[in-house]
């Protein structure tokens, strides 16, 4: 690190290190100024160092809102830590603000005393009135109490970049990789990570590569030089459990998981889309796999992308559409047509908040009664849910799993956290993985297209092609056994009858509820999908604060496990934590007469840690006075 | 090895399901002139799948002894293109009909045509929602009186032909129920073709739209109110063969033949033209001032999305290699913790 360009003055001391075990940051600036590329650059560099980490993007439904303004501010959340994390983090203890809008966004979320490093070239009169401030905060005193850092950032880039030959708008934007630079330092970061990602991701491109590359060090030599901070920090590696990691995003994970499925059923995929947020990061990523025999489909709306996978599905293929809330809800018609005619495709619903347009590039799990009952008719279907970034891998495999086994259409549900979230993932080995082969049916002796397995009630899966199978499917009521068009009575009790025992026989088929924590504890905190790192991180905080407790997460939520009842029943409180109005809750409530706590919380952000712990002593403290 | 084609007859294309179409209704006559066409084609009977949507026509898959797939409104040309997609070596036929294809599936219909995705559709144009007891359909004329529009419709209604021909349809031909050798020609020609083949075919509903094609299908006037299309051929009709279709300027114009004009002043209609323009103007031809014109205005040879499809995995495979579950999971940046839990 020798070819700084910054005229400053050297340090004479060097800075004092200190270790410490955890730290959040976040960078925040215009949607337009790279943040969540520098998040994610400061997120893989801290993956590689060996670090535990859990990172939560927070950006504008706009692909450019009006530049400076608030509803323009992207943000880029990422907690790092020696040990094992569950959350980004309630409150970040880093803060970088490019400009004043973010700044005004993010400085209410900044721990007191936390440090704030701000870009002091974008605090012009402009840029302020943008923001909504009367005067610059940076001369109030409003920022007393956090350890503020004030750096030309765009000044010293440009200044960095003199001499490369490139247009000054260019240069600007390699404002960001500088403010990389200063974090990079500050937390005793190698920068080898992102030269190398800049370098490939540049190839055609090298005098860009360079020049980000060039600011970066110019940040981190910025740093290294003057004192602009009194000290640096070290996060050693957290002790993670031996294997082969990557650093994984929750749409990735759902992709590889897709492709993995394909290749451990033996059938080819298709997976029909149409682009949505924050679900389109799926089809872009398995578009990519092609030389795994992939077919995507790009279809013309949500309803011909969740047709075409029946069709597909039909044709013997692992069927596949992904989609979000609103998407979800046009395509429920055609999901009924999967329920009626007995074919194995999943639905992955990457959920966002609503309800209609609602908060495209926001969070929430309020599709879940959706997924349950949003559809015409008895209209049973599985629903499977992945919980965090890595989980979302395995989650995949089940849906796929029992869609195939049960020839049933099945809901993923994940969520924009999920989606964009990205935590280190301990790679499966590969023999580890679900056998998730099955057999088309071939025999024309007695073929009947409703004759059932005895044991899942599955429907033989007889594809065209198939000599002496011809046979016809459809939306009208099936005769059991021959499938014909039947509209009597008494089959069409059966029929019912028969989708929904199909759908139930799947507990036999799933894992029971793990209880994890205090076995005799007075509180069971129950969740399912994204919210199990904030359960996780309250569940420890609240037992270091002396409480019991215990908290156990679903991963199936149609059919439910079937100890669950027996589960809940040992608690005398159960707490729901949800990121909607209490619709588990409302399930739970409906099926096992078991009055619980519903906490509910819709503000497009994964809960806080606190938020549930605070909620847990509350209730224990409030039945403790009862007492 | 064998190559003997299977010998397949009519009533091997017949399901064991009792037809339950109105007495007298047109769809009888298309389901026979499929059921006629089938077996000349030397497929196996397994290989055909007939996928619909919801309306009077699409109960058609269910009579039909091949692999079927009754589906949802609108929805068969989406259906049928992840099935085609999937399994390109399956002949998938989609039966639907005005309301189905053109109102609440016009959308499906206008990007399967765009894709030349290799279906046939057959599209029972009867002017009509029959299914729903007699509503006033897409391709119904303007001043239609049925029970939701008991004071006439105002909705201009569509040109089936032309709507194809301007979504970019690769083979666009027109005939009617009852004329069932022209339409067992034309259903030949739209199995050979590559590609998406789109086929109105006029059909009587003789319950809610009645006679609504006799101006042109009576055997009184048949010959002068429609006019077959022939490759190759100047566009003549008329009972003694003396009219015929000109080209005037950027107009088309009815000529009588004998006195100043001539067979040779006659339009010799071509339909492979890339340029789709003639095939559309041949396509606005309406009564009273022109015949009907019916037969095959476009067959022309572009890329089948199916086969592009193909191709590009195997491009991918290729270039690539086929790709394993260890290339898949054990790539991108990735990093290895050892037994005392530390990065190596």
């Amino acid at each position: 690190m020798t070819d700084t360009t910054s005229e400053t003055p050297t340090r004479t001391t060097p800075p004092a290190t200190e270790r410490i075990d955890d730290v959040v940051v976040r960078f925040a600036g215009d949607s337009g100024d790279g943040m969540q590329l520098t998040g994610t650059q400061f997120t893989s560099t801290s993956a590689q160092v060996g670090n535990d980490l859990a990172t939560l993007p927070d950006f504008p439904a706009e692909i450019r809102a009006p530049a400076g303004t608030l509803p323009g501010v992207s943000a880029f959340q990422v907690r790092i830590a020696d040990y094992d994390i569950h959350t980004p983090g309630d409150a970040p203890d880093v803060l970088v603000a490019m400009n004043p809008a973010a700044l005004k966004k993010s400085l209410g979320d900044l721990k007191q005393g936390g440090i704030l490093i701000v870009n002091t070239d974008e605090f012009k009169a402009g840029n302020l009135k943008k923001a909504g401030y009367d005067s610059d905060p940076l001369e109030s005193d409003s920022l007393t109490g956090y350890r503020v850092v004030p750096a030309g950032i765009t000044k010293m880039t440009m200044t960095s970049l003199e001499e490369v030959d490139l247009d000054g708008r260019t240069k600007n934007r390699c404002k960001n990789f500088f403010a990389l630079g200063m974090v990079y330092w500050l937390f005793s970061r190698p920068l080898d990570n992102s030269i190398a990602w800049l370098r490939e991701k540049f190839a055609k491109r090298p005098e860009i590569a360079e020049a980000n590359i060039k600011a970066m060090k110019a940040g981190y030599n910025f740093c290294d030089i003057t004192q602009t901070f009194q000290t640096r920090y070290e996060i050693s590696p957290a002790k993670l459990p031996a294997g082969t990691y990557r650093n994984i995003m929750g749409n990735s994970a759902v992709s590889l998981g897709l492709v993995a499925a394909s290749r451990r059923s033996g059938l080819p995929l298709f997976l029909g889309s149409y682009p949505i947020t924050p679900a389109s990061d799926i089809l872009h990523e398995v578009s990519r796999f092609k030389n795994f025999g992939v077919t995507t489909f790009q279809a013309e709306d949500e309803i011909a992308a969740v047709c075409s996978a029946i069709g597909a599905a039909f044709g013997g293929a692992l069927a596949v559409t992904t989609t979000s809330g609103p998407g979800l809800a046009l395509k429920s018609e055609a999901i009924n047509l999967a329920v009626i005619v007995e074919l194995p495709l999943v639905v992955c619903n990457i959920q966002r908040g609503g309800p209609s347009t609602g908060l495209p590039t926001k969070t929430e799990q309020s599709d879940l009664l959706q997924a349950m009952f949003g559809r015409n008719g008895e209209s049973p279907v599985p629903v499977v849910a992945a919980a965090s970034p890595g989980d979302a891998f395995d989650a995949t495999l089940e849906a796929c799993r029992i869609a195939i086994r049960y020839m049933v259409p099945v809901l993923l549900m994940s969520d924009g956290y999920i989606a964009n979230g990205s935590e280190p993932w301990l790679l499966p080995k590969l023999e580890d993985l679900p056998d998730l082969r099955t057999e088309f049916h071939t025999s024309p002796d007695g073929f009947q297209p409703y004759r059932r397995d005895e044991k899942t009630l599955a429907r033989p899966w007889a594809i065209p092609g198939t000599p002496g199978l011809e046979h016809r499917v459809g939306g009208l009521e099936k005769e059991h056994l021959t499938g014909n068009v039947s509209y009597d009575a008494d089959n069409h009790q059966l029929m019912t009858d028969l989708r929904a025992a199909k759908v139930e026989r799947i507990a036999d088929d799933i894992p029971d509820v793990e209880v994890h924590g205090d076995p005799d504890a007075e509180i069971l905190v129950l969740g399912w999908g994204s919210t199990l790192g904030s359960i996780t991180g309250a569940v420890i905080e609240s037992r270091k604060q002396g409480h019991k407790v215990a908290r156990a997460h679903l991963r199936h939520i149609n059919p439910f496990p079937k100890n669950l009842e027996e589960t809940l029943g040992k608690f005398r409180h159960v707490l729901i934590p949800e990121m909607n109005g209490g619709q588990l809750s409302l399930l739970i409530r409906a099926r096992y007469l078991k009055d619980v706590v519903s906490y509910s919380k819709v503000q497009g952000k994964p809960f806080y840690r606190h938020e549930i712990s605070g909620k847990i002593a509350e209730i224990l403290e409030g039945s403790n006075n009862v007492h | 090895m064998s190559t003997e084609l299977p010998v397949l007859t009519k009533k091997d294309f017949q399901s064991d399901q009792e037809v339950r179409w109105c007495p007298g209704c047109g769809d009888y006559a298309i389901l026979k002139s499929v059921q006629m066409v089938l077996p000349e084609l030397g497929i196996p009977k397994e290989k055909f799948v007939v996928v619909s949507g919801i309306g009077c026509s699409s109960r058609f898959p269910y009579y039909m002894d091949t692999f079927g797939f009754h589906t949802i409104h609108g929805r068969a040309p989406a259906i049928a293109t992840g099935l085609k997609a999937a399994r390109p070596e399956l002949e998938v036929w989609i039966a639907t009909g005005d309301g189905d294809a053109m109102s609440i599936g016009g959308n499906h219909l206008i990007h399967i045509l765009r894709r030349n995705v290799g279906v046939k559709i057959l599209m029972f144009n009867n002017r009509i929602y029959g299914l729903t007891k007699g509503q006033y359909s897409p391709t119904s004329e303007v001043g239609k009186r049925t029970k939701s529009t008991p004071f006439g419709s105002l909705d201009n209604p569509f040109n089936p032909l032309s709507l194809a021909i301007g979504a970019g349809a690769t083979f666009v031909a027109r005939s009617v129920d009852i004329f069932q050798k022209h339409l067992q020609e034309t259903m030949l020609r739209a199995a050979r073709h590559e590609g998406t083949a789109f086929v109105e075919i006029y059909q009587n509903c003789n319950i809610f739209n009645d006679k609504a094609f006799t101006y042109m299908t009576d055997k009184g006037v048949r010959d002068d109110q429609s006019v077959s299309l022939e490759h190759g051929q100047p566009l003549i009709f008329g009972k003694e063969s003396n009219r015929g279709i000109r080209l005037n300027g950027t107009e088309l114009e009815v000529i009588e033949l004998g006195g100043e004009h001539s067979e040779k002043d006659c339009l010799v209609w071509d339909e492979t033209l890339d340029n789709s323009g003639m095939a559309f103007l041949l396509a606005q031809m309406t009564p009273p001032d022109f015949p009907t014109p019916i037969g095959i205005l476009r067959d022309v040879k572009k890329p089948v999305y199916e086969d592009q499809i193909l191709a590009q995995i195997q491009h991918e495979i290729a270039a690539k290699g086929e790709g394993t579950l260890e290339d898949l999971i054990y790539s991108g940046e990735i990093w290895k913790v050892g037994e005392d839990g530390r990065v190596q």
